[in-house]
């Protein structure tokens, strides 16, 4: 049987992005917190600025939970479920912060409020048949001293272009309005960034700086960022990227109420009879343990935030965990970034030592920044211009219809063209819909035993018309930029897995349609929070991290006000 | 067991004109490489070997030189002739074999791509039965016209019919070969491959660095930035 662990007051389930900031405002209220991670502390001599092991091979898998819980997909329930080839996250104290890309967005204001905004502007008949869409619990406005306090607290870098009302051009002028400048200065251009943005300008677009968790200069002791590029999928060797085991969670341990442990594999959440959860049950090496907690977090990705639920299960929660209303693993979309532009320029772009946090953004043609009434879709997509390239994945770029991509006339084509392609991916609004949605797969399980999680979902008409829209935008772009040649991907089909997956535990007023309250906490089991982009019902046409963060203090602010409601 | 087939011993007249190419310039690489790098280098590649010899029993264990801990040498002779065409050395200069790219892939097979030997092998074994069957000759004996040709059938997934046989399409095989090969050319040549830097010569990389000021910015956009000629763990304190 287990060993029963001493008590704690709260317990989170993963040291990542999102539970590596809760565990500090917790932790410095004075609760007795404990971090539980199934990774290990890892640092710079950890992150060599090496392609073949950060993109190919998947660093670090020293610990490979993640990877043996990879999910199945389809795109329908009619289809076969096929075993995705590899997890987007990793197991590492401060989760997969250590690798990402650090683009630290917040959304615009429309992410909140896409039902009330498109009945307002459009009419309620807008809204894309069999999208499950709500507005959020909560306003942009409400979220905002969160994200403020998170980019101070982990150091987010960036140009504003709107606070508190006052527009600055050199921003973002379809930002909410931000209560303070960012904590630090944008990451600089290179000469083709400046380009990019001199052809923005000269179609009439308002090109900016993107955000970026990456110090530009010293910030909290540590330096700025040495652009020596590997930053796609590459842990920083300067220590520059603000990864939660670098900012939120050295300063929770250092209050001495946050005990991080590693290599802790939770399995289940235990409950009592009155459906209260009482801790959750995890494995080191082979050893049971079982953390006793007067409130649990969950804070891992959202695929595994949905097992763990779907896995729970009990005679009060027969069908999981905070799942009898049947909402857990609904709602979920993977963010639609793909149907890609690739463009070829007649001059070298100089991008080898760029990192994709570092670039040039257009949000005229994002959420509800231009007028739809004469389009088919609401919503739309960011356009960005980073600078980032690694010779291995130069040597595969597109050959723009030059021929066969190996041999001698593709060597020649190389040499002259390595420096000269850029790719757009495009984030662009994407929506839940009713049949689109998280299970346990009947059949895979991981090496305990336990099911892994099965994906069923596809793109529909809104998300392609927005791609075909997109692409078009791209492409005169890049060809205001001077590209003499362009190849656009496919619109989209099947979700699958994503490094930006949403919902499944979506957060809403309403317990008929929704698993967390407004404040992240389950309608079902009033003493278990979920953290992360699991809680998102939109996910905008940006980067997820930051909401999540801001999302996780504001839960575990509210937990340390209303702490003996929640706990006892 | 399968292990036991790779350590084989290798007559030496069956290594072709392009391993032995591919050897000198690995000898040569190394000679370039501080002593350290050199030594730490020889030490890694030997550590698989030695540890798959005492797992099957075998108590020596070919010199990182030798033969290819793999594959045998007629498995190694029909991937260094495909791997030939994918980067061939030209008018334009040195190939993948060259850059060590099978050297690379031998290695890869007993650490990371270990997973990936049973695929090498009757992936190459199926090469060689379906040139025979749709060219008359074995993949290594036909000309580099027919050879192409040969690969853009394995590529295109049209390699099928009674004489191929692969394991599952002929385009995963090929497409995993070339991103072996892709690393193995334009890799860090920690892991053996990317010889003398002949990759990022080619793309013309200018190699790892730990920062790039403003200034070296300019001087990148200028033309005027010298390459650096290091691999990543050639800096400092990097875990491998």
């Amino acid at each position: 049987m287990a060993t029963q662990l001493r008590g704690a007051d709260v317990v989170i389930v993963g040291m990542g992005a999102a539970g590596g900031v809760a565990a500090y405002p917790l932790a410095e209220a004075g609760l007795d917190v404990v971090g539980l991670e199934a990774g290990t502390w890892l640092d710079r001599r950890d992150f060599a600025p090496d392609e073949i092991r950060n993109n190919y091979r998947d660093w670090p898998m020293l610990i490979d939970k993640a990877e043996q819980e990879r999910p199945t997909s389809r795109a329908t329930s009619a289809t076969t479920a096929n075993r995705v080839g590899s997890h987007p996250m990793m197991n590492a104290v401060g989760g997969t912060t250590l690798h990402y890309w650090a683009q630290s967005w917040r959304l615009n204001p429309w992410d909140f409020r896409v039902v009330t905004e498109t009945a307002r502007r459009y009419g309620g008949s807008r809204i894309p048949t069999g999208s499950t869409v709500e507005d959020w619990p909560l306003t942009y406005d409400e979220l905002e001293p969160y994200y403020e306090r998170v980019e101070r607290e982990i150091g987010v870098s960036g140009q504003a272009g709107n606070v508190r009302g006052e527009i600055n051009a050199s921003g973002n002028k379809f930002e909410g309005a931000r209560s303070a400048e960012f904590p630090m200065p944008p990451l600089r251009w290179t000469a083709f960034n400046e380009r990019m943005a001199e052809a923005a300008r000269s179609q009439g677009w308002h090109p900016f700086p993107g955000p970026a968790a990456i110090n530009t200069e010293r910030y909290q002791d540590r330096r700025g960022c040495a652009y020596h590029g590997f930053c796609n999928k590459g842990g920083c060797p300067v220590d520059a990227k603000n990864a939660t085991h670098l900012t939120t969670i050295p300063k929770a341990v250092d209050t001495g109420n946050l005990r991080v442990v590693t290599q802790a594999h939770v399995t289940t959440v235990e409950v009592d009879s009155e459906g209260r959860v009482t801790g959750v049950n995890y494995l080191t090496g082979g050893t049971e343990y079982f953390q006793p907690a007067k409130v649990v977090l969950l804070a891992s990705y959202t695929y595994e935030n949905v097992r763990l639920l779907l896995l729970s299960k009990s005679q009060t929660y027969p069908e999981g965990l905070a799942n009898n209303g049947g909402q857990v693993g609904r709602h979920y979309l993977s963010h639609h970034q793909g149907a890609g532009v690739s463009a070829l320029f007649p001059y070298d772009l100089d991008a080898w030592y760029g990192l994709p946090a570092q670039g040039v953004a257009v949000d005229d043609w994002a959420d509800d920044n231009f007028d739809h009434a004469d389009q088919d879709f609401i919503g739309g997509g960011n356009l960005w211009a980073m600078s980032d390239r690694r010779p291995i994945s130069a040597a595969g770029m597109s050959t723009f219809g030059h021929g066969r991509n190996w041999g001698s006339t593709w060597k020649r084509f190389i040499r002259d063209n390595s420096d000269r392609s850029h790719y757009f991916y495009i984030q662009k609004t994407t929506l839940p819909y009713e049949d689109n949605y998280l299970d346990l797969d009947p059949t895979v399980t991981d090496p305990l035993g336990f099911p892994v999680i099965r994906i069923t979902g596809r793109y529909r008409d809104n998300e392609l018309a927005i791609a075909a829209f997109i692409q078009d935008k791209a492409e005169q772009w890049y060809r205001a930029a001077g590209a003499t040649e362009i190849v656009r991907g496919g619109l989209g089909n099947s979700m699958g897995a994503s490094t930006h997956a949403y919902g499944g535990t979506r957060m809403g007023d309403d317990a008929q349609s929704n698993v967390v309250d407004r404040w992240g906490f389950s309608h079902e089991a009033p003493n278990l929070g979920v953290l992360g982009a699991s809680v998102m019902g939109t996910s905008g046409a940006r980067n997820p991290t930051l909401t999540a963060q801001a999302l996780a203090w504001r839960t575990a602010q509210h937990l340390v006000e209303s702490w003996s409601d929640i706990s006892e | 067991m399968a292990d036991d087939k790779r350590l084989e011993g290798v007559d030496p007249s069956s290594i072709s004109r392009r391993d032995l190419l591919r050897t000198a310039g690995a000898a040569g690489a190394a000679a370039l490489l501080p002593r350290s790098v050199a030594a730490a280098e020889t030490a890694e590649a030997a550590r698989p070997v030695a540890a798959a010899a005492s797992a099957s029993g075998i108590g020596t264990a070919p010199a990182p030189s030798g033969p290819l801990m793999n594959l045998t040498a007629r498995e190694t002779e029909i991937l260094s002739a495909m791997v030939d065409r994918l980067i061939p050395s030209d008018e334009l200069g040195p190939g993948a074999l060259d850059a060590g790219a099978i050297r690379f892939i031998d290695r890869a097979l007993s650490e990371a791509e270990s997973d990936s030997v049973g695929a090498y092998r009757s992936g190459l074994a199926a090469l060689d039965r379906y040139s025979r069957y749709s060219r008359g000759a074995p993949f290594v004996e036909l000309s580099e016209t027919d050879q192409d040709s040969v690969l853009i059938d394995l590529q295109t997934g049209g390699a099928t019919g009674a004489g191929a046989g692969f394991v599952g399409s002929s385009g995963s095989f090929f497409n995993m070969v070339k991103s072996h090969t892709w690393q193995g050319t334009f890799g860090d040549p920690h892991y053996g491959g990317n010889v003398d830097f002949i990759g990022w010569d080619l793309l013309g990389y200018p190699g790892v660095r730990m920062g790039v000021s403003e200034d070296e910015q300019a001087r990148l956009e200028a033309d005027e930035l010298t390459p650096v000629r290091r691999s990543a763990y050639d800096y400092a304190t990097f875990r491998r």
